[in-house]
């Protein structure tokens, strides 16, 4: 029995020891944009900064659009969110609780889209936003984002859960279908409401190749897209690149550590899995 | 059946954003995009009619095979091992308890949360020639520094290493969920009969997460085809082209070379093989479900 105890704590050292390199990196980058940039250049490895500055955020802050670039991030990432949410929950709850013609067609297009690799339109997306007007708009971001099957096909399977005899004591009761979804079905679901909320908003904030492509302007630009043009501006100056990686990550970080548990009950769920 | 008309009007009215945003946001783009893969236009504004010109031009263009490729090269360097990665991490963490479990899944899990540019400039910082932390441990194992994304041999295997440590804590997630529907009784069952830790793992562990496994490779094997961002950012596609790959050919095509057409051919063909790839996830999730 000792020889296990042993053998365990050692296995408990080399994953804790694991897990502290892999979040190395992360600890690196911040502590990097704490210090002023020619201590980031000094040889050997400094784990602490001599003299703590916030420089790298001041000069991000003062000399780039990124309080623009936050808003036009949040604003973008905000409004998929919402929009995602209102149209796939209306939809779910519809194919679950609801009988129409047209019901299992609808529902198994929706399954057949559930990986559609919708970056392969980027062109044909990019040809319609420029027909519409929408290049460099807020309205040419959002809208090639709105189309999440897999949200549909959550709702779905927590509407399920309802009997259908719920539906029909609210409507004898004067209840109408508008009411009966917006008061009684959507709050009953709260809970899967903010998890798709907290990743749906990660995965806008996150996304880069549509924001990237869709705006040229620097002005329009969200602030993942934004970093990266403080780089081409001033060359190697790793504290200001990384004061605003730091600043672009901060909304996710901090979306991630509040509500953690949401989070990973979300990916289970979008993967696949009823965590 | 007899439908309730108060009932169907309230569905159509509730299905409807979805039913129109999918028309014109998928249906007519993919259309779209078919037609536009039979004509020269430019990226915008009208063509001609050119048949399968277009086709035949990619099945000889030796860049697009260079791209294909190197995209393959790629989910050969990601996908397996990132899936093997994760189940070992996943291993690890599954034996902590309270605090220190969260703690640690947290330290392998916060790296998948970022954006793409953020861990860009994280390990462009780290793999920097002169500055840069990493090239200590290069400089360890292979002798000497490397300009690791200027080299056509280290660039590939760099961005996926990268790939790899970004997106990793997502397949951690999945295989903890596995393990845990595992039985403690089984292993309590199997140490009493005396079996040994890599016995356990090939003849419980193994199998029995094998349908996590499934899922998780398939997931990355369609993310892994669509590689674009990392490559971007950090190579553009060199050096020498060496990480030249198939959505960066669409994007070069149409963005930078005016290629409409062409570009749409490139994406047709793309989509053709990840729907492919998506079919045969699915047969591999219904097996794995009239299994359980």
């Amino acid at each position: 029995m000792k020889r296990l105890n042993i053998s365990a704590a050692i296995l408990t050292i080399v994953t804790v020891a694991c897990a502290l390199l892999w979040a190395f990196p992360l600890y690196w980058a911040v502590i990097t944009t704490l210090k002023n940039e020619y201590e980031v250049v000094e040889p050997g490895v400094g784990l602490w900064p001599k003299v703590w500055t916030l420089g790298g955020y001041l000069y991000v802050i003062t000399n780039t659009q990124i309080g623009r670039w936050y808003l036009n991030s949040f604003v973008t990432s905000g409004a998929v969110t919402i929009l995602v949410l209102m149209i796939s929950s209306a939809c779910g709850y519809a194919l679950s609780q609801l009988r129409f013609p047209g019901r299992t067609v609808l529902w198994l297009i929706i399954l057949a889209s559930f990986m559609v690799p919708i970056q392969t339109l980027i062109v044909t997306h990019f040809i319609l936003m420029n027909d519409f007007g929408f290049i460099n708009r807020w309205a040419g971001v959002v809208l090639p984002q709105l189309i999440v099957p897999v949200a549909i096909i959550i709702y779905k399977q927590f509407f399920d859960q309802i009997p259908r005899e719920y539906r029909e004591a609210a409507l004898i009761d004067g209840a109408s279908e508008y009411q009966l979804f917006f008061r009684v079905f959507l709050p009953m679901n709260w809970g899967i409401t903010t998890a798709l909320a907290i990743i749906t908003f990660i995965g806008a904030w996150n996304n880069f190749l549509w924001p990237f492509l869709v705006v040229t302007e620097q002005n329009m630009m969200n602030v993942t897209v934004g970093i990266t043009q403080v780089k081409d501006a001033f060359g190697v100056q790793y504290a200001r690149n990384l004061s605003g990686a730091v600043l672009a990550a901060l909304p996710v970080a901090l979306a991630y550590l509040l509500f953690q548990r949401r989070v990973t009950e979300a990916i289970m769920l979008s993967a696949g899995i009823k965590g | 059946m007899k439908f309730g008309r108060r009932e169907i009007i309230a569905a159509y009215v509730l299905v409807a954003p979805f039913v129109i945003s999918y028309l014109v946001l998928f249906i007519y783009p993919t259309i779209k995009m078919v037609e536009l893969s039979f004509t020269n236009a430019p990226l915008i504004g009208a063509g001609d009619w050119v048949g399968l010109a277009n086709y035949v031009k990619l099945s000889k263009d030796n860049l697009f095979i260079q791209a294909a490729l190197h995209t393959g090269y790629f989910v050969l360097l990601t996908v397996i091992p990132t899936t093997l990665i994760g189940l070992a991490i996943a291993m690890m963490v599954s034996r902590l308890n309270g605090w220190l479990q969260s703690l640690v899944l947290a330290a392998f899990f916060l790296p998948y949360i970022l954006p793409v540019t953020v861990v860009y400039l994280i390990w462009t910082w780290m793999l920097d020639l002169q500055f840069g932390i990493a090239q200590y441990a290069i400089e360890l194992f292979h002798g000497s520094r490397v300009a690791v994304f200027r080299d056509r041999y280290w660039a590939m295997p760099t961005v996926a290493f990268v790939t790899i440590w970004w997106t990793n804590g997502f397949n951690v997630l999945l295989f903890i969920a596995g393990l845990r529907n595992i039985s403690q009784d089984i292993y309590d069952a199997a140490a009493l009969d005396g079996a040994s830790r890599w016995q356990m793992f090939r003849n419980i562990t193994w199998p029995l997460v094998w349908p996590v496994t499934a899922l998780v490779l398939t997931i990355q094997l369609i993310l892994q085809l669509k590689i674009f961002d990392q490559i971007y950012l950090f190579t553009q596609g060199g050096p020498f082209n060496s990480t030249y790959v198939m959505v960066q050919f669409i994007y070069k095509n149409a963005f930078q070379l005016n290629r409409g057409g062409y570009a749409a051919t490139v994406a047709v063909a793309l989509f053709a093989v990840i729907v492919v790839v998506s079919v045969l996830q699915y047969q591999v999730l219904r097996v794995r479900g009239g299994k359980s």
